[in-house]
């Protein structure tokens, strides 16, 4: 499972103060000890409260990097906050452009702008598509799996290898009124996708979304990725913090059969990537 | 129609491993011997994704083997009792680059001998050849914990690969092996979960997973074959994928496994061809077959066998 650390972003008060403040030392411990938890890539994620946000990535990215060789997903709606984080980013061990819809009112070549940005960034950048395009996010599943299709095939025309697409079928608030049909249709929408190349593209979830101002979150959170990943889910943006759901995450994997059961396999998980 | 491209790639490797320490390296062998380093399943993927040459250590048995038949035991007739000549005349005149010291003399029920006597038989085969030794235990918990620790120390710095280490009882031999600088066996039943957690027992004592080779227990063929066989193609698949805990070389006793079938040890069977051609062929087959599976280092035990699967490797890994 390809895990996506979620707290380095300004939206969280003790990174937004570091921000502010220029304190490395949260930025770099938030870093050593979510790749201790498990993470596979560090989201880095400026927030709204940095005035300039080019250059508060730029920063992130130099601050991390300088004590951290996780690689990192770059984490805007702007494209040029995107931009300036490549600039300064070592991307050696890979790097994921998060994210882009496959088209917006306001800029309908968004998506093919992250596809370059990525082939510029090397071999081993990724993206994240959102199956979103400039008419809103769909509420049903035919929607998403078409703007998914849409999204594999315009990648493929430029070359662009399906296993460096993560889709990301757009995970709502449960809490939020008639949402409750939403994980059902994502499921749906999953099963679909993953049939749309071969290999298949990555599939990915904000996974903290789905419990947003919900009670029970983790219960909600690592249920529903349990749910997700018999579907194709192989990836999520998640709290690696959360140590029932980093479990669930490595007894899914062991049920999965995609690693060797072993009576210590919960601490193996968890030390893989030490 | 082009055919479409259907090679696979990995993003894991088999750990790359180099036994015997040199003068240089703080021993006394005059040659080392490095396994493993696959990227790839055997025969697949493009050549600079092979593992290194596979590696046939010889067995020589700490005291005059008993039971061997006579067509195992009529090459090595004059050294059986001497450890010493027996791994010189591997060396020189079979050309084996790894040699297996089998302390099965140490066993209660083959002799009991002490840990002086292995200690003794370990010094002898360093001083008679210069290439990597294997120490392999008598499989008694008991005595390999009380012989084995006098044996890793005689050999201490020589960077031997030492075992083996069970699941219920590893603690001594790895807490040496890891205090004299030697390479450790990991031995399953035939149990791939097992197999794992071994692994991580010994990753557990602080023992590095880079000095470790796994022994999934062998079967000949037609004694389970297929069972070692599948066995080791997911510990290989396992690693490709990732797997850091199964991702070690892979080590097998055909040469004892093979001996045992009665396909190859029986005389009188009227309709089964020569004993002498028929034994060798048991062995041989039974290890070739295990290559494939992506074994890196094979116990063995005739020289006609040895021959040939030499020829073997050397035509599919040059």
């Amino acid at each position: 499972m390809i895990i996506i650390a979620e707290r380095i972003n300004g939206m969280f008060t003790d990174v937004k103060k570091a921000i502010a403040e220029k304190n490395k030392q949260v930025i770099q411990d938030l870093a050593k000890k979510q790749t201790e938890a498990g993470a596979t890539y560090l989201d880095v994620n400026v927030g709204t409260a940095a005035a300039d946000q080019e250059g508060t990535m730029q920063w992130l990215v130099e601050t991390i990097q300088e004590t951290c060789s996780t690689p990192l997903c770059l984490d805007s709606q702007k494209p040029s906050v995107i931009a300036a984080g490549l600039k300064v980013i070592n991307a050696d061990n890979g790097v994921i452009l998060n994210s882009t819809p496959l088209n917006k009112k306001s800029d309908e070549e968004i998506f093919d702008k992250h596809i370059e940005m990525a082939n510029q960034a090397g071999p081993k950048a990724s993206i994240i598509a959102l199956t979103m395009d400039k008419n809103g996010v769909p509420q049903d599943t035919d929607t998403r799996v078409a703007i998914a299709a849409e999204i594999v095939s315009k990648a493929m025309e430029k070359g662009f290898e399906s296993q460096r697409i993560f889709i990301d079928p757009i995970v709502l608030p449960v809490k939020v009124p008639n949402a409750q049909v939403q994980p059902g249709n994502i499921l749906t929408a999953m099963d679909q996708i993953k049939y749309l190349s071969d290999p298949a593209p990555h599939m990915t979830v904000g996974l903290s979304n789905i419990s947003q101002g919900a009670s029970e979150r983790s219960l909600i959170n690592r249920v529903f990725l349990a749910m997700a990943i018999p579907h194709g889910l192989d990836s999520a943006i998640a709290d690696v913090f959360d140590q029932d759901l980093m479990n669930v995450v490595a007894t899914s994997e062991m049920l999965m059969n995609r690693q060797i059961y072993s009576d210590s396999f919960l601490k193996v998980y968890a030390s893989a990537n030490r | 129609m082009a055919l479409p491209e259907i090679a696979e790639s990995f993003t894991g490797q088999v750990t790359r491993i180099t036994l015997g320490a040199t003068k240089a390296d703080g021993g006394t062998r005059t040659s080392t011997v490095t396994v493993g380093g696959a990227r790839n399943a055997v025969y697949a993927g493009s050549v600079d994704e092979k593992s290194e040459k596979p590696v046939i250590a010889l067995d020589v048995l700490d005291s005059k083997p008993s039971d061997w038949p006579d067509v195992l035991a009529e090459p090595y007739k004059d050294v059986l009792d001497s450890p010493g000549d027996w791994a010189k005349k591997c060396v020189e005149e079979l050309g084996a680059e790894l040699i297996c010291i089998n302390f099965d003399g140490i066993h209660p029920d083959k002799g009991d001998k002490d840990a002086a006597h292995a200690a003794k038989v370990t010094e002898q085969v360093l001083k008679a050849v210069g290439v990597p030794l294997v120490l392999w235990g008598c499989g008694n918990d008991e005595k390999d914990n009380e012989v084995m620790p006098k044996v890793s120390g005689a050999a201490k710095g020589e960077k031997c690969l030492i075992g083996t280490v069970t699941e219920d009882n590893y603690k001594s031999l790895t807490a040496i092996a890891l205090a004299d600088g030697h390479f450790l066996i990991t031995d399953a039943p035939l149990d791939i979960n097992i197999a794992k957690q071994i692994n991580i027992l010994a990753a557990d004592m602080g023992f590095p997973l880079e000095r470790i080779v796994t022994f999934q227990a062998t079967g000949a063929l037609g004694y389970g074959i297929e069972y070692a066989y599948s066995i080791q193609e997911r510990q290989r698949l396992a690693a490709l994928g990732g797997d850091k805990m199964m991702a070690m070389p892979v080590i097998c006793n055909v040469g004892y496994e093979a001996w045992r079938a009665k396909e190859a040890k029986l005389v009188d069977t009227p309709g089964w061809g020569p004993a002498k051609e028929r034994g060798p062929m048991w062995e041989t087959a039974t290890a070739i077959c295990l290559l494939q599976s992506g074994a890196d280092i094979i116990r063995m035990r005739h020289p006609k066998a040895v021959a040939t699967v030499k020829n073997f490797i050397n035509e599919i890994w040059s």
